[in-house]
């Protein structure tokens, strides 16, 4: 069904007018987009007005650990080759941004959302999604966050009686555990480089075997699912056996993996992979994720890596050495404040790269790299890190609260 | 130590290595290096039989359901129990201290025995979950500088009669019993709650262990100007207003 043939209850309506306005005033204020405070007042007023807004659209909710913002922005611009889309493409992913974005989008056919892993379930219930993504899950903010095989259980249960194509990474032993309560699973083999979270098996605790790219438990039999699309290499294979180029802008294999589940989505509204795939060809950077910026003359690459699992992907992407590299890492409220984490990054990957390390907990990594025996240099800011490195672009990794602080440095 | 080799066992990191704790082992094998000394690291799954010849055992925390079925493979195994007996140093870190423990309570809210190797019993605390930076003196005999350190547990840990407290807190839960104990300790075998990883916020229990299992007094200096520059900012830290 396209667009937004029944006009919203006046409350609703009036809940929507709130939620713009309160917008407006806190970005006047300077206090970002407004998206969120937005939400929180509509959803006061109306605290079913997810729901509603969500009934003139086709719902597609995307979770994971890594990667959502990115799939959803990869999502969106496929889809909109059948339909006007709308996306809470900022990243604001729990209930009251994501009310806030769809509150914007009157005539779209389309909302593609994502959703915080936490929030997936109780989001799943209130917008009746025809389709959900699970990318992948892996160890996230520990200080905060639930532990993430009980995630995987809370998705479980949440998705046992959805009516939503599930479309989920059959590389994730987590991820299928999850998804495999549904009636309706379109497995995609998006691959996995970080393994350690799902070496006990979610269902009966069994030590999972994990010959080649296989997997299986032992004990009690659960075991990777058929996959019906899959990345190999830089193709998606479709369900008819035929392969597509991935030609992405955006860098890296996990990123292949996102435009692969992507296209599997797309599939389910009709959209031909390769139709899907040249649109998500136009996605350069992804709320300032991968893109290159100038900054004292010099190039910079900035890549998020919030946790093991992302750093692991983003090593396999940057450039060989000796481009140079900066790590900056915080451990702030929305990092998760215990930096213990880090001891599960491999950090001699980085062998033969120039190492320049900054941010708030710029010590931690100094200790890091000097156990993993790297040669590094601790800068007090980017200024000084860009100075102090060798001539080439240079790679900044750097974990969310850092990332944020260096796109305001570079004005991106 | 056998052939001139520190045979360094990180215990279950398929069930038991889910807040960094790895770090533990890659401090110890990082500064015995340092000293010359060779060193084979042995990583055991769950599924294969821990060896008795270790000379230092790392065990580290993990979420509960892994701790139960970390638990019950290990008392089955029986491998660390007899290293332990062959007087092998164990250190063992929030969930891996209380398996260490005669008890503690599981995933189904049962209470599991432990290898009993620490005269220590744990349940867990009815209130919010004790998470934040700790800071702590630790026990004076050890000789060795403040305790830096990260907690993250619902654990409340009681010691009995043979089992001394590693530390005593200033700051931060601990052991979670009110009386300002963190960690507990015997001979050769120690427990603690503290992330961070705590070997790499506190070089210097990372070589009492190394001197411990070497039988040595003392092991040649280190360049530890990285170590002491984190610690003098996480102690501050840990003790401006949150």
């Amino acid at each position: 069904m396209a667009g937004n043939t029944e006009p919203l209850p006046p409350r609703a309506r009036l809940a929507v007018t709130a939620g713009k306005a309160a917008a407006a005033v806190s970005r006047a204020a300077g206090r970002g987009s407004g998206s969120v405070i937005g939400g929180k007042v509509a959803l006061r007023l109306s605290p079913d007005l997810l729901g509603r807004l969500a009934q003139h659209l086709d719902v597609i909710l995307v979770s994971a650990t890594n990667g959502k913002t990115t799939t959803t922005r990869l999502i969106a611009e496929a889809l909109r080759a059948a339909g006007p889309v709308v996306s809470n493409a900022l990243g604001a992913n729990m209930p009251a941004g994501i009310t806030s974005a769809l509150a914007g989008g009157s005539d779209a056919r389309f909302g593609v959302i994502e959703v915080d892993e936490k929030y997936l379930a109780g989001v799943a219930r209130d917008t009746e999604p025809k389709a959900i993504a699970l990318l992948n899950l892996s160890r996230d903010q520990l200080d905060r966050a639930a532990e993430t095989r009980m995630l995987a259980e809370h998705w479980r249960e949440g998705l046992s009686g959805s009516k939503a194509v599930v479309i989920a990474n059959a590389d994730d032993p987590l991820v299928v555990w999850a998804a495999s309560s549904s009636p309706n699973v379109v497995w995609v083999a998006a691959g996995q480089m970080w393994k350690d979270d799902a070496w006990s098996c979610p269902s009966c605790g069994g030590v999972m075997q994990r010959p080649g790219d296989d997997w299986f438990c032992g004990e009690c039999g659960f075991r990777r699912p058929a996959p019906s699309w899959a990345l190999n290499g830089e193709y998606v294979l479709d369900p008819h056996g035929s392969a597509w180029p991935i030609h992405l802008q955006l860098p890296g294999r996990a990123n292949r993996a996102n435009a692969a589940s992507s296209a599997a989505v797309a599939a389910v509204f009709g959209v031909p992979p390769q139709v899907a795939l040249e649109r998500m060809y136009q996605v350069q950077a992804v709320a300032g994720r991968y893109d290159v910026v100038q900054f004292q003359g010099r190039d910079l690459r900035l890549l998020l890596a919030k946790n093991p699992a992302g750093w692991l992907e983003t090593f396999s992407l940057i450039d060989q050495p000796p481009t140079p590299v900066v790590l900056s890492v915080n451990a702030r409220g929305a990092d998760g404040t215990d930096t213990s984490w880090l001891w599960d990054v491999d950090y001699t990957r980085l062998t033969g790269h120039p190492i320049f390390v900054i941010g708030d907990r710029k010590l931690d990594l100094a200790v890091r790299l000097e156990v993993a025996h790297q040669s590094f240099q601790v800068c007090q800011n980017l200024d000084e890190a860009v100075q102090m490195a060798p001539p080439g672009r240079i790679e900044v990794i750097a974990n969310y609260t850092a990332f944020q602080d260096l796109r305001r440095r570079v004005g991106n | 130590m056998s052939d001139n080799s520190l045979r360094l066992v990180w215990v279950y990191p398929d069930l038991l290595s889910t807040y960094g704790d790895q770090g533990n082992a890659l401090v110890v094998e990082r500064r015995a290096r340092q000293r010359g000394l060779d060193v084979t690291r042995i990583d055991v799954r769950s599924d294969q039989p821990v060896p008795t010849s270790g000379d230092i055992y790392l065990i580290g925390g993990g979420e509960d359901r892994p701790q139960r079925l970390a638990a019950e493979r290990l008392r089955r195994d029986s491998g660390l129990a007899r290293a332990a007996g062959n007087g092998a140093i164990i250190f063992s870190v929030c969930a891996g201290y209380q398996i260490l423990g005669h008890e503690f309570i599981n995933d189904l809210d049962q209470r599991q025995p432990g290898l009993g190797l620490l005269d220590v019993v744990s349940t867990r605390g009815e209130g919010e979950r004790c998470v934040g930076d700790v800071l702590g003196d630790i026990d004076p005999p050890l000789g060795l500088p403040q305790l830096t350190g990260f907690e993250n547990h619902q654990g409340i840990t009681h010691l009995g009669p043979t089992a001394r407290p590693f530390a005593r807190t200033r700051l931060g839960k601990g052991n979670g019993t009110g009386d300002g104990t963190e960690g507990a300790y015997n001979d050769t075998v120690f427990g603690t709650y503290m992330h961070g990883p705590v070997l790499a916020r506190n070089p210097q229990i990372a070589d009492l262990l190394l001197r411990l299992a070497l039988d040595v007094n003392a092991l040649p200096p280190t360049d530890d100007r990285w170590y002491e520059a984190l610690r003098s900012e996480r102690i501050t830290a840990a003790q401006q207003p949150a």
